[in-house]
């Protein structure tokens, strides 16, 4: 079932808490989520990554291999206010860079949170 | 995401409310879709809330390709549930390892001398019994259910509701023996070689455990493995 069917969601996995707790203390805030995955992804559909403007970031969108990316266009975003699709894997031109270890790509929502 | 949404998803996720948020890849619009009802920009693209409603049914997050775009829909349905019959030694861990997984976990057990705030704290306790408590927790196939008394007294009741309804996943804690005589007596009850073949019992994967928490372990790893049987070949 890796393509989003039922899962255990954990409580570690549940990062809107500390999305709701950034905001009030008055933190920007990025929300970067899994929206497809193809072949051996780490992590399914629905995965979350939040990323505050100081650079502290909850969360997981793949085993660890993209995060540092991911936190970088999650400021970017925070920086615009733009949403924006971006994609992860093998044919990533930048795939020996930062692209996943495990040979699966993923495609992620990198959003404000307003 | 606006702030708003963000805020009426926490409220509805915190009162076990389906809900799905869906998201325009394109620009970032998104509207909060309940099975009736929708809250957001795109509340009144009949389009849009077909793709999240669908979504909510199949309990599937994932990217929908509409006439209004690609419409990502991120369902948040409430967790799963585990129910455990008995509230002896191996449910403590088992029920703290669970929560951790992401499951919902409820313990029944009418013996308030197993079934207290100090052995198990935090954890909802039902004290009726596990006939009566089964049929009012209604397991869905979202539930998962075990029963780990060693008592058929309190067992046996709680599997023949526990069998005839969707949970995903029965197990029975008892050895090979233990569950060749529960075996007979579902059977003298009426129940069907499938209904019987749904029990896993022995419960647990074969991983030669020994501890209450190494026992947790396996029951847990063969829940999981229940759950995403493509997955587990």
């Amino acid at each position: 079932m890796a393509q989003g069917n039922v899962t255990a969601a954990s409580s570690d996995d549940d990062v809107l808490p500390q999305v709701g707790a950034w905001r009030e203390a008055g933190m920007k805030v990025a929300l970067a989520t899994v929206v497809s995955t193809w072949g051996s992804s780490p992590r399914p559909v629905g995965s979350q990554l939040a990323v505050e403007d100081g650079g502290r970031f909850v969360g997981s969108v793949s085993g660890g291999c993209i995060e540092g990316a991911v936190v970088h266009e999650a400021l970017e975003a925070i920086k615009d206010g733009k949403p924006r699709v971006i994609k992860f894997g093998v044919t990533d031109e930048m795939a020996w860079e930062v692209g996943l270890a495990c040979g699966g790509q993923i495609q992620l929502l990198v959003e404000r949170v307003d | 995401m606006k702030r708003a949404i963000l805020d009426r998803l926490q409220k509805d996720r915190a009162s076990k409310r389906p809900v799905a948020l869906a998201t325009r890849l394109a620009d970032g619009a998104e509207t909060i879709v309940y099975p009736e009802g929708a809250f957001g920009d795109l509340e009144r693209d009949a389009v849009v809330l077909a793709a999240a409603r669908r979504g909510l049914a199949e309990d599937r997050s994932g990217v929908h390709q509409t006439a209004s775009g690609e419409i990502f829909v991120h369902v948040y349905n409430p967790a799963l549930r585990l129910i455990i019959v008995g509230a002896v030694h191996i449910a403590q861990p088992l029920a703290r390892m669970a929560a951790i997984a992401g499951y919902d976990v409820t313990i029944v057990d009418p013996r308030q001398s197993f079934a207290n705030d100090e052995r198990f704290p935090g954890v909802p306790l039902v004290d009726d019994w596990p006939d009566d408590a089964l049929a009012a927790l209604k397991p869905d196939r979202r539930t998962a259910v075990v029963t780990l008394t060693h008592d058929p007294k309190l067992d046996d009741p709680a599997l023949a509701v526990a069998l005839r309804s969707d949970a995903f996943y029965v197990g029975a804690l008892g050895s090979r023996k233990t569950h060749g005589k529960r075996v007979e007596r579902l059977t003298e009850q009426g129940f069907g070689t499938a209904e019987i073949g749904r029990i896993h019992g022995p419960v647990g994967l074969s991983l030669g455990a020994v501890t209450p928490a190494e026992i947790a372990v396996s029951i847990l790893a063969q829940i999981t493995q229940v759950l995403h049987p493509k997955d587990a070949a």
